[in-house]
């Protein structure tokens, strides 16, 4: 691609993109600190596993019940 | 002065809030431009900036003081939560809301023609349309656009030319001589 071809397209879209020289006008701390103190509980994939296979034991084998609220 | 930044960077990166809050307040200006450059507005690049913010809080324990450039690392991320912003928003044709009052013919012919290049912008993926606004619209050098990216100056220019033949292809099929 030669230059002027180049030039043209950047020319096309400087007038389509007039340039942004926007500044911050505010502070976004406060922002920040709001999303800073947003805990989010994640819970390990393993647990939902364990927490599945725990399920389908108690559903294929009831008589399990007793042995898993012993280990709880 | 430079011990002063790296002890910054070493709290921050062990965790310390006020270093966070000093970065934080030193750099969210250059976030917020380097952002807006990229998704073109203002509301939408001060959410991501808090965004860009909450997740290099998040890699803090990744990030090493001594030896990490933060500038070049918190430009990677903002580069990146923009990129996600662009692939999470459905592209679309807007104009530009300083319409001039009375449209004259020539107003009306640049209003279209802004049209058709946002169409053609639209057919590029969310990473060749910020190189191509990186370089060619915010004139930043290559090297500066590929750092941003995560991809080497070559592939950044190789980048930006992908997407001028995509606009060119694009624009002439409208009867833009481009």
């Amino acid at each position: 691609m030669s230059d002027p071809e180049l030039e043209k397209i950047k020319s096309l879209l400087r007038e389509a993109y007039p340039p942004q020289n926007e500044e911050l006008r505010r502070d976004l701390w406060a922002e920040m600190q709001e999303r800073l103190s947003q805990r989010v509980i994640r819970v390990p994939w393993w647990d939902w596993a364990l927490l599945a296979a725990a399920s389908a034991m108690t559903l294929l084998f009831p008589g399990v019940i007793p042995a898993l609220l012993y280990h709880l | 002065m430079e011990g002063a930044r790296v002890e910054v960077l070493e709290r921050f990166a062990a965790g310390d809030a006020e270093a966070f809050e000093c970065l934080f307040r030193q750099h969210q200006g250059a976030v917020f431009r380097w952002i807006v450059r990229i998704v073109r507005n203002p509301a939408v690049a001060e959410e991501l900036t808090v965004e860009t913010f909450w997740r290099i809080h998040r890699a803090r324990s990744r990030f090493d003081a001594k030896k990490g450039n933060f500038c070049g690392w918190m430009r990677r991320i903002a580069t990146n939560v923009a990129l996600d912003h662009l692939r999470r928003v459905q592209p679309e044709v807007e104009l530009p809301e300083e319409l001039p009052a009375r449209r004259t013919p020539v107003a009306a012919e640049q209003n279209e023609l802004r049209r058709l290049i946002y169409a053609a912008m639209d057919h590029l993926s969310p990473q060749v349309r910020a190189a191509v606004l990186l370089a060619l619209v915010g004139e930043e050098p290559y090297e500066e656009v590929g750092k941003a990216l995560g991809i080497s100056t070559a592939a950044a220019k190789l980048r930006v030319f992908r997407g001028v033949r995509v606009l060119r292809k694009e624009l002439s099929r409208v009867g833009v001589q481009a």
